[in-house]
């Protein structure tokens, strides 16, 4: 009897299904989904054809904050199943590997070879589809652009059972490059990588008293850095409103390096603080303890430092040594806005930074950096212009109404907010803020008509 | 869907002329909602409550039901599901009764046994399985502080609501780790039209108050939601009152 439903289906029978309640990181709007963690392609195809009414959706490490990587009664493919990297050619600085393999997993074994990948965000787990499929962007996009501008090709199962080998330029490819996941399942993808000299980075950290500070900095001397991000007191107000801490840096050279690193100065040592309880009260963070938390961390950061040598852990991804840290928002969850406006819209952005300074919203999270040129893809999030990135519990009254009003900034200036973090937006702004939206949706219509990948995020969105 | 807050972007009101059920639309219209189902015996009452929410920006479709008729339920609220994904279902039909004439008219108490449990029983069962189905949604049931502990003045009334809260309470756990929620909701008296010319109870509200409370409970994913919250502490206690005492009460 199991054979026949299985011949039905088209699944093979060992394919592990699970059914579960997921959420993104932000841990807000969970959904039930049955989740199949394909081994190989060919499972892939298989989970994708057997989907069902409800559709599919593939899913990394759960890193996108909003509903982007569920599927309410559907199914999602589970893809860290998926994670060999393929091949690496250390000369040429390329590496292919299936969309299942982690960020982490890349730089554990290219840094010994002295590579790095292009484009890392301030989580080193995410995998390699999730970078493609949110177009995800990093502390140096105003010198190498979003991620997807360092893939040479990707592998996509569209929803025919097809496996189309895209190159960037073609449609198909720039639709899937932050696409969400909605074009179809990124199988594998070939990498341009980075050269470096050492695992460690050269930093500077400076102080800026107060937003327009801030933004005069980052204006005159982002170009002489690689990697450049402000940190952001949100809770700071009057004179002080938008004080920031600036932290910009570059890969350090081999000759920068200190005797004892030379002896291993590729070495990928990431620290590791134990994990956040899983439970934690709600309110924990109020605007008492995280402006404690805000003000300590700008007294503690010179005001003025050069050279410093850093681990590269450290300085992309400080959260990661912290296990489960979205735990600490409690059951509620948190969400996360970031939103973009463009050069010439800063105006827009001082109202919104005095908006949230003044309305207390307890965020410790502020981030505040400059986007170079807009990437090709349709649904890329990053334009030239100014990005600030924040996180609020979600238990927060009147947060939701807020937001909106900040979406209405932000769209007056032509601006957008991150689908990837989203989990929020009303789904009426969407079209003024991604003009291309409508060739997605006409390209995803005449790829995939019945509608086979779906998530949360486009069922909410209207994607 | 729903956002990360809770709001639903489409919402079914089984009793689509409640006042409850319309002051929840209109606060859930405020924030996401786009799409209401009103679920009623089609009546100018229904028309009405349909076309002020359509004056608010919201597409609104009526759904002939009664919740006597347990036989259609299936086949009229079911379909609804079909057409798209409905994120939020308001139980909120029910009937006051009259507890001098009903004691003395079983087949009216009757009457309102079956509307409150037993047509709730069946229109929350198919919508549950259709919210299961969708992997995620909320059922949120109307019930009463009356349900708490039976009064001499309402008891008919108060044993249908006590029916409908265990009811609930169990749906919810059933339907616990489905993505589904089950929210019980159970205001104190209610300034309505279906309590007009009755002598007003301590602690009561209003139907916009409740609205707030049901919009609260979907932010936090709550369980049980006391309207107003104060109910919560006053049934606790009101509870272990002994009968002989509780019978006294000018509650």
């Amino acid at each position: 009897m199991a054979a026949e439903t299985d011949f039905e289906t088209g699944v093979a029978t060992d394919i592990p299904t699970d059914v579960d309640t997921l959420t993104g990181w932000g841990r807000t709007a969970p959904t039930l989904a049955r989740v199949i963690r394909p081994r190989t392609y060919e499972e892939a195809a298989a989970a994708v054809r057997a989907c069902g009414a409800r559709g599919s959706i593939a899913r990394g490490l759960g890193r996108a904050y909003g509903d982007a990587a569920q599927n309410a009664g559907g199914s999602v493919l589970d893809m860290t199943g998926l994670a060999r990297i393929r091949a690496i050619d250390a000369e040429a600085g390329l590496a292919v590997c299936d969309a299942g393999v982690s960020l982490h997993h890349l730089m554990e074994v290219l840094l010994p070879l002295g590579w790095f990948v292009p484009v890392s965000p301030g989580t080193r787990y995410v995998t390699v589809g999730g970078a493609v499929g949110a177009d995800i962007h990093g502390k140096n996009h105003h010198v190498s652009g979003s991620f997807s501008r360092h893939v040479v090709s990707l592998d996509l199962l569209t929803a025919d059972g097809r496996v189309h080998t895209l190159a960037p330029g073609e449609p198909l490819f720039d639709a899937t490059a932050g696409g969400m996941g909605l074009t179809g399942v990124i199988l594998s993808v070939t990498l341009r990588l980075l050269p470096v000299e050492s695992s460690l980075m050269t930093v500077d950290t400076e102080r800026a008293d107060d937003l327009d500070d801030l933004m005069a900095r980052l204006t005159s001397t982002d170009h002489l850095y690689r990697y450049s991000v402000a940190w952001i007191d949100l809770l700071a107000r009057g004179a002080a409103t938008g004080r920031a801490v600036l932290t910009r840096g570059d890969h350090a050279p081999y000759e920068a390096l200190p005797l004892r690193a030379r002896r291993g100065p590729l070495a990928f040592r990431p620290g590791r603080l134990p994990g956040a309880p899983a439970y934690v009260p709600e309110g924990l963070l109020g605007r008492h303890t995280v402006g404690a938390f805000n003000e300590l961390w700008y007294r503690r950061a010179p005001r003025r430092s050069t050279g410093r040598l850093q681990r590269l852990t450290s300085f992309f991804h400080p959260l990661d040594g912290v296990p489960h840290w979205n735990r600490v928002y409690g059951r509620g969850g948190f969400v996360q806005y970031q939103f973009v406006v463009g050069y010439g819209q800063e105006e827009t952005l001082r109202r919104v930074v005095r908006r949230i300074a003044s309305r207390r919203c307890p965020s410790f999270l502020a981030v505040l950096k400059r986007f170079g040129e807009s990437d090709p893809g349709w649904l890329s999030f990053p334009l030239p212009g100014w990005t600030l990135a924040l996180d609020i519990p979600a238990s927060l009254s009147g947060l939701g109404a807020f937001l909106d009003e900040l979406d209405e900034e932000v769209v007056a200036a032509g601006g957008r907010v991150y689908l990837a973090k989203d989990s929020r937006l009303r789904p009426e702004l969407l079209a003024a803020m991604y003009p291309r939206l409508a060739d997605f949706r006409e390209l995803r219509g005449r790829l995939d008509p019945a509608g086979v990948f779906v998530s949360d995020l486009s069922r909410r969105l209207g994607l | 869907m729903k956002d990360a807050f809770g709001a639903p972007q489409s919402l079914l009101v089984l009793g689509g002329a409640s006042e409850i059920g319309l002051a929840t639309a209109r606060r859930l219209i405020a924030r996401r909602t786009r799409v209401v189902w009103l679920a009623g015996r089609p009546s100018p009452a229904l028309t009405a409550a349909a076309d002020s929410l359509r004056a608010l920006g919201a597409v609104v479709h009526t759904v002939p039901f009664d919740a006597l008729d347990t036989e259609s339920h299936e086949e009229r609220l079911g379909k609804l599901f079909t057409e798209g994904d409905i994120d939020m279902v308001l139980l909120a039909f029910g009937v006051l009764g009259d507890q001098a004439r009903d004691e003395s008219d079983p087949s009216a108490a009757v009457r309102v046994a079956q509307t409150n449990y037993t047509g709730a029983v069946s229109a929350g069962l198919v919508c549950a399985q259709a919210l299961q189905a969708q992997g995620h949604g909320s059922l949120v049931v109307l019930s009463s502080v009356a349900g708490e502990r039976a009064r001499r003045a309402n008891f008919i009334y108060g044993s249908s609501k006590a029916g409908l809260d265990a009811f609930a309470q169990g749906l919810g756990d059933a339907m616990h780790g489905t993505g589904v929620q089950v929210m019980v909701v159970r205001p104190g008296f209610v300034r309505s039209r279906m309590t007009e010319g009755l002598a007003e109870a301590p602690l009561a509200t209003t139907p916009e108050a409740v609205a707030t409370a049901i919009e609260l409970g979907l932010r936090r994913r709550s369980e049980t939601v006391w309207v107003p919250g104060s109910l919560r502490v006053v049934m606790s206690a009101l509870r272990h009152v002994p009968r002989a005492v509780f019978r006294r009460l000018p509650v």
